[in-house]
């Protein structure tokens, strides 16, 4: 794991499930084809209402120049990230697009998972709200080995709860090289 | 020996240990792994990824395919990944796949698992899909999991787990004539929040759950993942025994596994069902909870009738009962959740009408078994939300663009509520027109 992400922030609120990350027309893409992975990372948060839509103003597109990948780096959100269904193409669409780090104050299981175990990108838990503190667009740094999150506009500096046991395979890369190195899989 | 609750009994007995306590990482080996055709392709890219071209899953007879989501489209990249399975499935040598166009062909695999015989008790259930957790119902930890950890699955038979805390929902009573478990389960969710039992099981007991036949306490367990839970579990009663028995896949042996006295529980609420009322999920959250009472009048587009969660036969008998005999003022989709329940809308009767044709009869179109336009799925699917319409629906999930259209509005209730709403064109109290 890099020692920080540094980038633009897009901003959710409350109970982003995985319909809004990627919604289930396009989960007739594989993701194990590579020329169709992207195909998620163009659709990505495509079902988040406008309104919600990087916040605090909303009617913010998540992308601008390119159409598969984000300007944004680090997602900001709010209470259970990631509800709904157990469809790994959401935390395969926020990589696909490029976000490297999600911050949201807590994580519905089987995203979490997802996200830990194929190693797609960190999901950190904030100690504060933060989706109500920073803004879409704002300059943000991880520290990720002090739990810091440096709000780079502002100069604002936010607390992140530490990786804990999850650490361990986010650093080996997921499950699958976490495995190896515990000694569980020989392959 | 600490007491436990059984789903730390379940997962310590999977994982070898006599005790384990909520928090403790743990390996535990799957008893079945489930996959369809929406995360089946994406697991077997993993699972050639990591173990080779040339690697075998770790047992051919616990791998279940079962294709249910997006099944009659003209999608072309849908039925390439149908395709996909086929290849898999003929390469491994799997033993139970359902495929589409065949007589094993079954529709939701939720309901498909147990009718045919892939849920016991005291098992380990993982399935690439949220709902897996409905297999509960048989006193077995079933949980939703993604591709990553179902190819991890697939090659070795094992998975890290952390073991959950349980907390304990108590139902006492009988239900009421316009009462479903889908209105306790929306009552549950209300009361706890979308998020309220995120990294917990969530174990239901008392009276009132075992006086509910076999696919309401599947109905209870299915919608735990609506408030975020890891697991939704019943232990088992005679009533189960007797569903499971009669068909048990290959006959195999299994261990009833109960809640030990004095388990600890993080979390006890009791309820009496007898004085509840129809509740109902407003857009757009499963939790939004009001009564049908508070909410009676509001227009809507569209009725549907179908899913893991309300397209069981208990469903479809619950909404011919005030759909018999009468005309719906609105669009109306019945979708049953597997091809044996479509077979029994066509035999079983009531007053001497089938079910299927009490429902054509009163103006609703009948679909084929799949999970159909619950997810949304292909712009082609039966009874998708194509624009930004109101729909009633004895479905799961109400976020905003789950049933196609993302300004769709739609509002979660029983088949009974569903059918009220259904002849008025507005959302009705069963209670004002049980017949």
């Amino acid at each position: 794991m890099q020692s920080t992400i540094t980038g633009k922030a897009y901003v959710l609120g409350d109970n982003i499930d995985t319909d809004q990350i990627i919604p289930a027309q396009y989960l007739t893409f594989n993701p194990a084809v590579p020329e169709e992975y992207q195909m998620f990372g163009k659709f990505a948060l495509s079902s988040v209402p406008a309104s919600q839509a990087g916040l605090p103003k909303g009617h913010v597109p998540f992308h601008t120049k390119d159409e598969f990948v984000s300007d944004y780096r680090i997602i900001v959100g709010g209470k259970n990230f990631g509800c709904g269904s157990s469809r790994e193409h959401a935390p395969i669409a926020l990589d696909a697009a490029g976000i490297e780090a999600v911050v949201a104050e807590f994580y519905a299981r089987i995203f979490f998972r997802n996200a830990v175990n194929g190693g797609y990108l960190v999901p950190f838990e904030s100690v504060n709200r933060l989706c109500d503190r920073i803004c879409t667009g704002d300059d943000v740094k991880i520290d990720v080995e002090n739990n810091l999150l440096h709000n780079l506009t502002t100069g604002e500096q936010w607390q992140l709860k530490p990786l804990g046991e999850v650490a361990p395979i986010i650093d080996a890369g997921g499950v699958f090289p976490y495995a190896k190195k515990v000694g569980m899989l020989k392959v | 020996m600490p007491a436990m609750t059984m789903t730390e009994k379940i997962l310590g007995r999977h994982a070898g240990r006599d005790s384990v306590q909520p928090g403790d990482n743990i390996w535990v080996d799957a008893d079945i792994l489930m996959t369809h055709d929406v995360c089946g392709p994406g697991t077997i890219g993993v699972f050639h990824q990591h173990f080779g071209k040339n690697a075998k899953v770790w047992d051919r007879e616990k791998v279940v395919i079962i294709p249910d989501h997006y099944i009659f489209t003209a999608d072309a990249m849908a039925n390439r990944n149908v395709d996909t399975l086929r290849k898999f499935v003929a390469e491994q040598n799997i033993k139970y796949f359902y495929d589409v166009g065949t007589p094993r062909y079954k529709g939701v695999c939720h309901i498909a698992l147990p009718e045919e015989g892939h849920t016991r008790p005291g098992e380990v259930l993982f399935g690439t899909d949220s709902h897996t957790c409905t297999a509960g119902a048989f006193g077995e930890f079933a949980t939703g999991i993604g591709n990553t950890d179902a190819g991890f699955v697939m090659g070795t038979g094992k998975l890290w787990v952390k073991v959950p805390p349980t907390m304990r929902f108590v139902f006492h009573g009988n239900l009421p004539p316009y009462l479903m478990a889908k209105d306790l389960i929306l009552a549950v969710i209300g009361d706890i929040g979308c998020d309220g039992a995120t990294y917990k099981a969530m174990e239901f007991d008392g009276d009132g759950v075992y006086a509910l036949n076999i696919e309401e306490r599947m109905t209870l367990c299915n919608m735990v993942i609506e408030a975020g839970g890891k697991n939704g579990v019943i232990a088992p009663d005679q009533v189960t025994l007797d569903y499971v028995n009669a068909r048990n896949a290959s006959g195999k042996k299994y261990d009833v596994v109960t809640t030990d006295q004095g388990a600890t529980f993080c979390y006890e609420r009791v309820y009496d069902v007898t004085k509840l009322e129809p509740v109902i999920a407003k857009p757009h959250s499963p939790d939004n909870r009001a009564y049908v009472s508070e909410v009676r009048g509001t227009k809507l587009d569209r009725a549907y009738i179908g899913s893991c969660t309300g397209g069981k036969m208990t469903d479809f008998r619950a909404a011919a009962g005030i759909l018999k005999g009468r005309s719906v003022k609105i669009d109306t989709f019945v979708v049953p959740a597997t091809s044996e329940i479509a077979a029994g809308l066509k035999s079983e009767k009531l007053n001497g009408q089938s079910l299927e044709d009490v429902f054509l009869s009163a103006g609703a179109k009948i679909g084929q078994p799949s999970c159909a336009a619950c997810l949304g799925g292909p712009s082609d699917t039966f009874g998708r939300l194509n624009g930004p319409i109101s729909c009633i629906s004895t479905t799961n999930r109400n976020f905003p663009g789950r049933m196609g259209h993302k300004e769709a509005k739609v509002f979660l209730a029983s088949p009974l509520t569903v059918a009220a709403s259904a002849l008025t064109g507005v959302i009705a109290d069963p209670r004002d027109c049980l017949q």
